[in-house]
């Protein structure tokens, strides 16, 4: 490149500099959103809808938690919509065959992590394209939860039995509180969402996975085990697919087998729009919360202006192309 | 002289305002080679870009054919006969070397694209131009000098009446830059006007007219290239002179020890056997031709790539992995000649680019040490004067030469006693060229050894303590640097067996 104007710092104006910043845009639509369902909604601004905002995010949340990993190495995970199911639907039949909860939820977490490191394996060591390495997993695990449950639908233990204690921890209700209930679960959300973050940014691991994603070759030549690291994103996108199925399960207590498609989407869409780069490399995981949470507001808050549901899926649509413009536009930007 | 037919008179362009052009001209002859030099920076590529449509200039004329032009995008300079040979071919490897040609003009038959037809036009076009390709073969398949070819092949279809060509040579063969040459003696001898740009003296000096040469934006000077001399050019390319002396004498202690010793070393297609031995504090130059298995061998003794066969021994210790983290820990290190593929990530700021392969001295605790980092990287970019902002900026946009240093200087932060550097100076400009040379000098005297990889014999002679020469995946020969000279060294990396 023969000029540089980037090189010389002070000639861009801040404003416009942060708008250059895909993630900061997305916050800016989520409050605008946000404000725009407030103003024009009736009833939208009530602790009722807020926590039905929250209760949609947390498992697109995880799922996207733990998808950013792959995407930033420049891979993808479609499969772990189905392994969220798959893993609640195992742990959710054990548990209705008299297993005991806890173990039962710690093994939905770690089938997840199973299912992300044959993923990693299947990218990292035998070189399969992870769009057809996920896909087949996808497959898998939506016949596997289908054979394992022998197509009967699952549901886990209520909130009155003592077993269903578990959900308390995504959403606490007591009819002693002002509001009825507390929204525990945020504080895990946003503090899983801020280690993530740190690993991502701020340690080694993150590190190399924004390396890998960046230039692979090069860094692979740095020394660097890049089968160790890249399997690596793929085993936390599984660990956190099975978190969302427990968060999916103290939710909305029932899960269908062969569900689950479209999570991962979803979880992918939000991923996008909160400027993480299909071609890996750049991401963040603040970012991707904001793009989720752009989704959630959305399909809670178009019923509020009289709009279904189903609408969502074309309003999220268009936001996600509109996102990647964004991104794509600066890109083109900044190599002129 | 008879008239021009372009002339490019006043342009000046800036971005976001700042300027990349001031008040630049330029004049092309029919049937002339122009070449148009500069360090990175200079504006040679903004005013080629502007020439060709991709950028619209704030002011100047363009006059073609002594009329004024303006071209809103690459498609209508195409149109009126100006197109440009990228140094990154655009190619669809997977269509046929004619598809390629016709791309988006197709010769129809009814509904259907006419096969034939375009076979025996690019047939005569190949004919032409004396290339020897079938168009029929799909283009993936051919060498990146053929696929250049047919690049020009398709250029010359298009009734182009001036041809750039960016550094066109960069990947070729010694034969290929043969055959190139001589199709563009051919186009300049038909009328046609090419504009050359290189960085190679002996090319500018072997084919073209003139030499026009661009500093920091700016136009400096135009010498007809047969009155004057390598250093009157690079003389105002830096605004200095830079002198290329060979090395007479090696400084070399002749027991000085073996740091690394390579044997039978076999490796795919490329390796055959190749041995040799590399001592403390010396530069082992690696010369030879394109395609003589020198970059292979240097990857498979990195580990990048497979070894089928052969031992190598890292200060007389057998080298067991075969990983280039095994030799990384051995204190190997690789500096490839395929920066942007194989050294940087572009998207990653100066930093993390620089503690890449030594990030585990910067973690405390679960977390990355930024203070620390910052310390050391900056310590490294007044070392090796990198020039940039900040340690914090994006290494996409660092000039070539500031980002081979910046892989250098992942290295040396390695702190790696054995560097293999393959073409460390490919791409660069002069000046970046001259610091990196003084940069390799000083590390040798440190005690470090350096495998030095180049096709520049120049370079070879003026760097190298020793000189081991290959061809076709043999070493062929062995000179100490007081032996060595072009005439040997050319012969021994023609020794095809």
């Amino acid at each position: 490149m023969d000029t540089n104007p980037s090189l010389r710092p002070g000639q861009q104006s801040r404003l416009k500099r942060m708008l250059s910043n895909q993630r900061t845009v997305a916050l800016l639509a989520l409050i605008v959103l946000f404000l725009f369902f407030c103003l024009a909604g009736d009833n939208f601004a009530s602790y009722t809808t807020f926590m039905s905002i929250l209760d949609s995010s947390y498992y697109i949340g995880f799922l996207a938690m733990g998808v950013t990993f792959v995407i930033m190495t420049g891979g993808i995970d479609l499969s772990c919509g189905t392994v969220m199911v798959c893993c609640a639907l195992i742990s959710g039949q054990l548990i209705k065959n008299g297993f005991p909860v806890a173990p039962c939820l710690v093994l939905c977490i770690i089938l997840g992590g199973l299912f992300g490191f044959l993923n990693g394996f299947m990218v990292s060591v035998m070189k399969l394209p992870a769009f057809i390495a996920t896909l087949g997993t996808m497959m898998i695990s939506r016949g596997l939860g289908s054979i394992i449950t022998a197509t009967a639908s699952v549901t886990f233990p209520s909130r009155r039995s003592p077993d269903g204690a578990f959900r308390s921890i995504f959403k606490m209700i007591s009819p002693d509180l002002p509001t009825g209930g507390l929204p525990t679960g945020l504080v895990l959300f946003l503090a899983l969402a801020v280690i993530m973050g740190l690993v991502l940014g701020k340690t080694k691991p993150g590190r190399y996975i924004t390396a890998l994603g960046s230039n692979k070759e090069a860094t692979r030549l740095s020394g660097i085990n890049i089968v160790k690291w890249e399997t690596l994103a793929y085993v936390l996108s599984g660990l956190f697919a099975g978190l969302a199925g427990i968060s999916y399960a103290a939710t909305y207590s029932t899960l269908l087998p062969g569900t689950g498609n479209g999570f991962e989407l979803d979880a992918i869409a939000g991923t996008v729009i909160g400027g993480t780069s299909l071609s890996g490399g750049i991401g963040s995981i603040s970012g991707t919360i904001i793009g989720v949470f752009i989704m959630s507001v959305l399909k809670t808050g178009l019923p509020f202006v009289g709009l279904q549901p189903h609408y969502q899926l074309l309003f999220t649509g268009i936001v996600l192309v509109i996102a990647v413009f964004v991104d794509v536009m600066n890109r083109q930007r900044q190599k002129t | 002289m008879a008239d021009p037919i372009l002339v490019m008179q006043g342009i000046s362009k800036a971005f976001a305002g700042v300027p990349a052009l001031t008040d630049v001209g330029f004049d092309l002859q029919a049937g002339e080679v122009h070449a148009l030099m500069g360090e990175n920076g200079a504006g040679k590529y903004t005013l080629m870009k502007i020439l060709t449509g991709i950028y619209t200039r704030d002011a100047g004329t363009i006059l073609l054919n002594g009329k004024p032009v303006t071209f809103e995008n690459p498609r209508e300079a195409q149109e009126a006969g100006i197109v440009i040979v990228h140094q990154e071919l655009n190619l669809m490897p997977h269509l046929t070397v004619a598809q390629n040609i016709f791309i988006g003009r197709e010769p129809m038959r009814g509904r259907f694209i006419d096969d034939q037809q375009m076979i025996q036009d690019s047939r005569k076009l190949f004919d032409l131009l004396n290339i020897d390709i079938n168009p029929a073969d799909t283009m993936g398949n051919l060498t990146v000098g053929r696929q250049q070819m047919a690049e020009i092949a398709k250029a010359i279809s298009t009734d182009a009446r001036i041809i750039v060509f960016d550094e066109p040579t960069a990947a070729l063969t010694e034969k290929e830059t043969d055959e190139l040459f001589k199709i563009i003696a051919d186009l300049r001898s038909k009328g046609i006007g090419i504009i050359y740009i290189s960085h190679r003296m002996d090319e500018i000096k072997r084919i073209t007219d003139r030499v026009t040469v661009m500093r920091d934006g700016e136009y400096v000077g135009t010498l007809i290239t047969t009155d004057s001399t390598k250093d009157d050019i690079i003389k105002m390319m830096v605004g200095r002179v830079v002198f290329e002396t060979p090395k007479t004498h090696s400084t070399v202690p002749a027991d000085a020890p073996v740091v690394l010793k390579v044997e039978g070393l076999k490796a795919g297609r490329m390796v055959k056997d190749v041995s040799f031995e590399l001592r403390r504090g010396e530069i082992l130059g690696v010369a030879g031709l394109m395609g003589a298995g020198r970059t292979e061998m240097a990857r498979a003794i990195f580990g990048a790539d497979r070894r089928d066969a052969g031992d190598i021994y890292v200060n007389g210790k057998k080298l067991r992995g075969t990983t280039p983290k095994d030799a990384v820990d051995a204190g190997i290190s690789y500096l490839s000649e395929d920066r942007k593929r194989f050294g940087v990530m572009v998207e990653m700021d100066v930093t993390e680019n620089t503690t890449l392969a030594t990030l585990e001295d910067y973690v405390s605790g679960p977390f990355i040490n930024n203070t620390k980092e910052r310390h050391t990287v900056r310590t490294y970019i007044s070392q090796l004067k990198i020039k940039t902002p900040s340690e914090r900026q994006q290494v996409r946009k660092l000039s070539g030469g500031n980002q081979q240093k910046i892989v250098i200087a992942k290295w040396l932060v390695k702190n790696s006693q054995i560097l293999i550097f393959d073409e460390p100076t490919r791409g660069i400009d002069v000046g970046a060229k001259a610091e990196i040379y003084e940069l390799m000098n000083k590390l040798v005297h440190e005690g470090k050894s350096i495998l030095m990889i180049s096709s520049e014999l120049t370079e070879i002679l003026r760097m190298s303590d020793r000189v081991m020469v290959m061809c076709e995946g043999r070493k062929t020969a062995e000179f100490s640097i007081e032996e060595a000279n072009q005439e040997n060294i050319m012969h021994a990396a023609t020794m095809r067996n």
